[in-house]
């Protein structure tokens, strides 16, 4: 795993010299991250190369994971898609269910930081056991239109909360406590970001039976209906009509997420008559990801919803052309036009996709463009200096903070 | 030598670091954009304003903020959009004045253009108003004369010269910037001040900035 330093060969050395200022003022506070998974998903991401790099600051981060059965991981998938604004049944039941988990992990989970930084819907009861210490709820999914009755459920732990943090300003809402944005981030010297010789890449393909020989389309996210991979299929064949291309549909499954083998599976028949589309279910193989985005010529985000899209981010680093949803935070990430193209249909994917096709200068420019999008805004460097500053502003209130 | 010349005080680099704060608070058409503008904390105001100086280095000097990009882009208003976009900034010595400004500017329009009112963005695209929280610390670096302040300059981050340069001045209401004026008060030398508080930093990229002063202390350093 790299080291902080590593990174001044990215952003500088004063970039370093400045987080390092700013874990000198944490120095005395313990922080306490919980989540709910510890593979799988960006959040969990995320933390494996987050907690260790605030570490080598000097800040004094441990991380936790509550538990939680079949029963309440199906509880919080409801939660999650309906929060996403899908249709769900969410019962009295599952309610009850969720409490009583909850209970459980507030009996069995030792809260030692003066900051508990708890992410997501799943652990949210925690606070219940806030004392004098702060506390931090950091929502990864998008609320634009969540269902009321789960939102409203969830609201009366948010408020206990002393602030709330989310991805993209369209996910706020009025709140009596402080709310800040802050976008996630990729790491650039992780296995799925780093530069990959073309060997590597090459050995890949050949593991999966993807030949060169034609254009190769891609989308990488979990087997999730609101990542719509039935909908990249019908983008993709609607290109096939008029360019020959292949489709790469790469992904693996979250350990909090139920539903995901029922949806490869649907995936899996729609694809089953096109030796064109190459379904692959990657066990948490970060290099592999990476040489499938490297060797892409068009990178595919087409979710129905989105807390944040890295996959988006991760693409752009590479200097790909991206075709993407306008939802959540990917807006954030793409200037449609200037650093990717987004999109509202299938109709308009497939249109996007064979513009990119069909005119790779204007393909490498999006490309490029998006790469320095990323550099400067989305890279870990600066998460780390976000989730810091957001820990001083739990001592300060006001709006220009002077640390002398 | 004049990069020799020893400060009667020296200079000490300070980063300015920014976190973004929600409200909550939107809009969806002109008419509530106005009564927002109004309303908002000054925070608000200056974080819509100077956002893209810091976060769109690639495509500055455009789009210049927040205001006139969504006028322009989302409600499709192009000449309230130039209008936004034209405002100079450098004339407006607070947040006060420039918030005073954009409200009258989108005030005018409405009288001129009544229908203007009736245009309303999708969903999502909406105006969302953040704050900006600053977080001002010193660097380890500290400089007494001219050689040393360019020595510096080349390796210290751009937050560091977008605080002395924009924030100190319009945020923190210093009558200039702060290397014009511990060049004029400290070094004695008004003419290298006045030639740095010159020109318009908001039509340059924060890198080509950096550069700028670069080119015209070293010029005095060599003269």
């Amino acid at each position: 795993m790299a080291k902080i330093e590593e990174y001044a060969s990215l952003v500088g050395q004063a970039v370093i010299d400045d987080l390092s200022l700013l874990g000198e003022r944490l120095k005395g506070k313990a922080i306490q991250h919980i989540n709910s998974t510890p593979v799988g998903g960006g959040v969990a991401e995320i933390l494996n190369r987050m907690v260790p790099l605030l570490r080598e600051l000097g800040v004094d981060t441990k991380w936790d994971v509550i538990k939680g059965g079949e029963q309440f991981f199906n509880v919080t998938k409801k939660f999650h898609n309906a929060l996403h604004g899908r249709t769900e049944e969410v019962t009295r039941r599952d309610f009850e269910i969720f409490m009583e988990t909850s209970r459980e992990n507030i009996e069995n989970v030792n809260i030692y930081g003066d900051i508990v930084f708890v992410h997501d819907p799943q652990p949210i009861a925690l606070i219940k056991k806030k004392a004098a210490n702060k506390w931090l709820w950091r929502c990864h999914v998008d609320v634009s239109n969540p269902n009321e009755r789960v939102w409203g459920f969830l609201m009366d732990f948010i408020v206990q909360y002393d602030s709330a943090v989310f991805s993209a300003p369209v996910f706020s809402r009025k709140l009596p406590i402080r709310q800040f944005l802050i976008s996630p981030s990729i790491d650039p010297l992780s296995d799925k970001n780093k530069e990959l010789p073309q060997e590597t890449v090459d050995s890949v393909l050949r593991k999966y039976d993807i030949k060169k020989d034609k254009p190769i389309i891609t989308q990488v996210s979990r087997f999730d209906r609101l990542k719509d991979p039935l909908g990249v299929i019908e983008a993709y064949l609607q290109v096939k009509k008029y360019i020959d291309c292949q489709l790469v549909l790469a992904g693996g499954t979250a350990e909090d997420d139920p539903e995901g083998f029922k949806v490869l599976s649907e995936v899996k028949e729609k694809a089953k008559s096109d030796p064109d589309i190459h379904i692959l279910l990657l066990a948490q193989n970060d290099i592999e990801v990476n040489a499938l985005q490297k060797a892409s010529d068009v990178i595919v985000q087409k979710s129905l919803r989105e807390g944040f899209g890295l996959t988006v981010a991760e693409a752009l680093w590479k200097g790909k052309p991206v075709v993407a949803s306008n939802v959540g935070g990917i807006p954030l990430q793409i200037k449609h036009k200037y650093s990717g193209l987004l999109c509202h249909s299938v109709e308009g994917a497939s249109f996007s996709i064979k513009q990119l096709l069909s005119s790779p200068a204007y393909a490498k420019k999006l490309g490029e463009n998006g790469r320095e999008h990323i550099k400067n805004n989305f890279l870990i460097t600066r998460h780390l200096r976000d989730y810091m500053l957001l820990f001083l502003s739990l001592y300060h209130p006001e709006d220009i903070v002077h640390l002398c | 030598m004049s990069g020799l010349i020893k400060a009667k005080e020296p200079f000490r680099f300070c980063t300015r670091l920014h976190l973004s704060e929600l409200t909550g608070l939107r809009a969806t058409a002109l008419g509530q954009l106005l009564v927002l503008v109004k309303e908002v904390p000054g925070s608000c105001i200056y974080h819509h304003t100077h956002r893209f100086l810091q976060q769109h280095q690639f495509l500055s000097p455009e789009p210049p903020n927040d205001f006139a990009y969504w006028v322009t882009d989302i409600l499709g208003e192009d000449e309230l959009g130039e209008r936004l976009a034209s405002i100079d900034t450098m004339q407006y010595s607070s947040i006060r004045d420039l918030r005073e400004k954009i409200a009258s500017s989108i005030e005018n329009y409405l009288k001129d253009n009544p229908f203007a009112k009736l245009k309303f963005a999708r969903t999502g695209e909406e105006f969302h108003f953040i704050k900006s929280v600053s977080f001002i610390l010193p660097t380890n670096y500290i400089v007494y004369d001219l050689k040393e302040f360019t020595e510096v300059l080349k390796k210290i981050t751009i937050d560091s010269i977008y605080f002395h340069i924009f924030e100190a001045r319009l945020r923190l209401e210093k009558p200039t910037n702060d290397f014009s004026f511990w060049i004029e008060n400290s070094l004695d030398d008004k003419g290298l001040a006045d030639e740095i508080s010159g020109f318009d930093p908001y039509t340059r990229t924060l890198e080509d900035l950096r550069n700028k002063i670069i080119q015209i202390v070293g010029r005095r350093i060599t003269d």
